[in-house]
């Protein structure tokens, strides 16, 4: 945690509400995104028990799994499922298709709860991306493939700059400092009571309320373990009597005496996930208020690049994901993962001063008044004369960067700028730049290009320019230090195995690489 | 243990090193202690291979390391020290200037590309450089310096380009970190965060692992403390006995101040605790960084000087043989400025993970869990303390608030087993408890 951050969550406790940490929205926020609430059963990691579902926060879907035990029924959950999710990504993908380097004009986007529904997310992803759909065991054709989009979704939840999967937690406390802890904000209920309490509460009596599972239930996907011991396990043992009722006559009316306990359920798990509806919609009404930071679209680009390439890959017959990553994979993918971590940490800063602000303390970043200026400034070093205006700045700020290093400003963020000396002098720093860009062609400065005295500027060693993922060798080419090549699989067995284990991605398979598409596309920032 | 008798040792290992070098069908790992020759062995072992008419190419991690190894290899094997000169080469960007010392060696050439040092028999570059090489067919052998500190997917770049490889490094030191946190890997043999030594051993079972037995660096005083605390499974002793290293002051203090004191404790015995009242303070304690100031001020002021095996007469312990250490970047800019203010500006003051494979005479170390609240995995971790402790030739203070403790009490490791993830141990929790158990014993209270 930031000293600033540090510092709202103090005011905060102190003030009764939460406090804005940021001045504009990091993460993209769909105009209709699908807001998915799972359940799962206690003790079970990956039973799903129900989901409430939709784009339409006035027509909730109800999913309910009759007895969460019975594999049957539980791909059947996933069936019906998939029949939700699947049409919603479908609608984003209907159009003409898209040429190579383009994209859909617009990305599905799900809204979850909290990281706990990621998890499950992957988990049901992982249970049902590899199911046959022919023999033995067979499943509907849409359940392997809801468990690929699953998947998907939760890998893109791993990418630091994607917001096609949002945790409303997750992007409300990267937003507010709340009084409370980090993990009192992962309720969902308390966070909201800390940024909005219901009228006629302060948020600290929202909050306390919201610990209290009768009035507010969890979000999920654990529900509340008074609940499953009054409410689910007599429910449940009377859907599982009602089948084990026998042949003939009684069949018929378990049958009838199944439906009616059905009903009966799906009203209790109703109540249960209601609350955390309406939660998630307020949750996502609040984000949409917040101005959008400026690279925001770019970054949604990249998002609807990686949906269309998975799309595409899907459509074209492609391998569900490998269970694991292969040694090459995995570092790639790491390099990719940090790539986009340290691209996002510079387009937050140069999109919110409030994220630059914490910069400025620890060094990464100053301000300073520009005291010294030599526009007209030429290199006569070279063969040919170059134009590198001078200008000092003098800032109270900490200067962390050496002599060399390259600096950019939020304000002209094409233009270079490289430190040429420091001096402190009784607290204030004097910072000599060199401007190497930005300036127009020809061996006068373009007006307005370079910066004049009393002009106030921030400058940081942050930088928006693109690095491009390193090489590394292809799988086969695994070297002795890390196993060598990873074996071709053989299904031991084709009826039960899971057939793609571990060789997924063979060579050509589908890879993310929309980041460094959309970065170097020039996309609008 | 005579300094007669350490050098037999370090030869015996060397010897045995290079013996297995030989014979080996993959490579070797050699761990080695803090300060305990692992750039002479890397020297060796690169003269060895180049005598026996093999090609080395030589991977360390920063542009500093591989220039202090190449001017080492340079060094012993122009003719004269080597039966017939052999050509060195230093692969650097293209835009990359290598210090004087480096220059200055008629044997070295410098280029930004292999093809420019096809004459080269022994080429030195960093891990990312080296990544960036085409392979034209296989090196025979390579030598990977501070192993431990490269992640293994950097290995992975570098991997395809030799046959076999010696490994050396320091395993007490900080691991690799990334900036992103993903636990999708944790488990596999291959994790990518994982440093290069731990992947290599966990595939290649029958890579021998070697150990360098003796510190040149740590005195008599430190090396069974650094040892017991950080390496119980893998002991060194110092190649000095205490005899051999002597701290001293020209100047006799005037009057008796803490700083003094604790200053004396440090001379004679090698460790000082310099611990102000408790308190939980922000990461920059006013009070902590002016302490840490000015004990490198006084150690200047005072005179000290250094007696060792390096040098016939005492020698200065001049700024440039003062460092001090912190576990935050902004801790260490702060003392930084208030040396500035005291006048004691030379000193060399930076964070754990950058004075990582340096050495000094004498450490002034802001220990990382002074006056804080909590004691998380970062402030816990035992590489951190171990290079923070491990620095000095003759002494090292910390200065801490009190309290540490009954931090470490109220936080007992809680760090999550994962199935297939070995468990680092001594864990941090107990490596600080036994510096810490040693260092009671040479506490001054601030006054």
């Amino acid at each position: 945690m930031t000293t600033l951050t540090s510092l709202a969550r103090i005011e905060a406790a102190d003030q009764g509400r939460a406090q804005l940490i940021r001045a504009v929205r990091h993460v993209h926020v769909s105009d209709r995104p699908l807001v998915v609430i799972p359940l799962q059963l206690a003790g079970e990691p990956c039973a799903p028990l129900a989901a409430m579902i939709g784009d339409d926060r006035s027509a909730p879907r109800l999913l309910v799994v009759a007895n969460p035990l019975n594999r049957e029924d539980r791909f059947r959950f996933a069936a019906e499922l998939a029949g939700v999710v699947l049409g919603y990504i479908g609608r984003h993908a209907a159009g003409p298709e898209p040429a190579e380097k383009e994209a859909y004009p617009d990305a599905p986007q799900l809204v979850l709860p909290n990281a706990g529904g990621v998890t499950f997310t992957r988990l049901l992803g992982r249970s049902t991306r590899f199911r046959p759909t022919a023999g033995p065991g067979a499943v509907p054709a849409a359940v392997p493939a809801l468990g690929c989009w699953l998947t998907y979704f939760a890998e893109r939840a791993q990418h630091p700059a994607s917001s096609l999967l949002l945790t409303a937690t997750g992007a409300l406390s990267a937003h507010w400092a709340t009084g409370q802890s980090a993990a009192e904000d992962q309720n969902l209920a308390a966070l909201l009571g800390w940024i909005s309490p219901p009228p006629g509460l302060t948020s600290r009596q929202a909050a306390l309320l919201a610990e209290d599972p009768a009035r507010c239930p969890p979000a999920g996907p654990a529900t509340d373990p008074a609940f499953d011991r009054d409410v689910l396990v007599e429910l449940y043992k009377a859907i599982k009597e009602s089948r084990a009722a026998g042949a003939g006559e009684a069949a018929v009316e378990g049958a009838a005496t199944e439906r009616r306990v059905l009903v009966l359920l799906e009203r209790e798990l109703r109540l249960v996930l209601e609350p955390t509806w309406r939660l998630v919609w307020q949750s996502v009404d609040l984000l949409r208020a917040l101005p959008a930071g400026g690279h925001v679209a770019q970054r949604w680009t990249s998002d609807r690049k990686s949906f269309t390439g998975y799309a595409r890959y899907l459509r074209d017959g492609g391998f569900p994901q490998a269970k694991r990553d292969a040694a090459v994979d995995a570092a790639r993918r790491l390099a990719r993962l940090e790539g986009e971590q340290e691209q996002l940490d510079a387009q937050m800063a140069f999109d919110d001063p409030l994220v630059m602000a914490e910069h400025l303390m620890t060094g990464r970043a100053f301000e300073g008044v520009v005291v010294q200026a030599e526009p007209h400034r030429l290199d006569q070093s070279g063969k040919r004369a170059k134009l590198r205006p001078w200008i000092t700045l003098e800032t109270a700020d900490e200067v962390t960067a050496e002599p060399g290093a390259e600096l950019r400003s939020p304000a002209r963020p094409g233009q270079k700028a490289a430190v040429i000396e420091t001096a402190t002098l009784n607290g204030r720093t004097r910072v000599t730049l060199e401007l190497q860009s930005g300036m127009g062609r020809g061996l006068a400065p373009a007006p307005g290009s370079v910066p004049e005295r009393e002009d106030v500027l921030c400058y940081t060693t942050l930088t928006l320019e693109f690095q491009p993922p390193p090489g590394f060798p292809a799988r086969e080419d695994t070297p002795w230090t890390h196993g060598g090549p990873p074996p071709e699989y053989v299904p031991a067995d084709q009826a039960v195995a899971e057939p793609w284990d571990g060789s997924a991605w063979e060579d050509g398979a589908w890879e993310d690489t929309a980041w460094e598409e959309a970065v170097q596309g020039g996309e609008p920032s | 243990m005579t300094m007669e008798e350490a050098a037999r040792q370090a030869r015996l290992a060397t010897e045995d090193i290079l013996a297995v070098m030989r014979s080996a069908s993959r490579g070797v790992v050699v761990d080695s202690p803090p300060g305990a020759g692992k750039s002479t062995l890397v020297v060796r072992a690169a003269a060895e291979l180049a005598g026996q008419g093999h090609r080395v190419m030589v991977i360390a991690q920063t542009n500093e390391q591989v220039d202090d190894l190449t001017a080492a290899v340079a060094v012993a094997l122009q003719p004269g020290n080597s039966e017939q000169g052999v050509r060195v080469g230093r692969l650097a960007k293209s835009d990359y200037r290598p210090p004087e010392r480096v220059e200055r060696l008629p044997s070295v050439t410098s280029a930004g590309d292999l093809s420019e040092l096809a004459e080269c028999q022994v080429i030195l570059s960093t891990a990312h450089k080296w990544a960036t090489v085409k392979a034209v067919g296989q090196w025979p052998w390579a030598i990977v310096d501070e192993a431990y500190q490269m992640r293994s997917d950097l290995l992975l770049r570098v991997a395809g380009l030799f046959e076999r490889a010696l490994f050396v490094g320091d395993p007490g030191q900080l691991d690799p970190f990334s900036v992103v946190e993903v636990d999708r890997w944790l488990g596999l043999s291959w994790d990518p965060t994982l440093s290069a030594v731990e992947v290599l051993l966990r595939h290649n079972e029958d890579v021998p692992v070697k150990q360098l037995p003796v510190s040149w660096r740590l005195p008599a005083s430190a090396a069974p403390v650094v040892s017991a605390a950080f390496y119980p499974f893998s002991p060194f002793t110092s190649a000095t006995s205490a005899h051999d290293r002597r701290l001293g002051f020209v100047t006799s203090p005037f009057g008796r101040s803490s700083l003094d004191r604790v200053l004396e404790t440090a001379a004679e015995t090698g460790w000082g605790l310099y611990e102000l009242p408790g308190g939980h303070k922000p990461r920059t304690d006013r009070e902590a960084v002016s302490a840490c100031a000015a004990l490198g001020a006084r150690l200047l002021e005072r005179g000290a000087l250094a007696t060792s095996e390096r040098s016939a007469e005492p020698a200065p312990v001049t700024p440039g043989r003062i460092a001090i250490g912190t576990a935050h970047r902004d801790q260490a800019a702060a003392i930084r400025s208030e040396l500035v203010r005291l006048g004691a500006d030379g000193v060399t003051v930076d964070t754990a993970n950058r004075l990582q494979g340096r050495e000094f005479d004498v450490t002034i170390v802001l220990h990382p869990l002074s006056g804080r609240r909590d004691a998380t995995a970062f402030h816990l971790e035992a590489g951190r303390l171990c290079v923070l402790a491990s620095r000095h030739r003759h002494a090292c203070i910390m200065v801490a608030r009190a309290g540490i403790q009954e931090l470490l009490d109220a936080h007992p490791s809680a760090e999550p087993v994962h199935l297939n993830v070995a468990v680092k141990f001594p864990d941090g929790w107990e490596a600080q408890q036994a510096l810490l158990a040693h260092l009671e014993q040479h506490r001054v209270v601030a006054t």
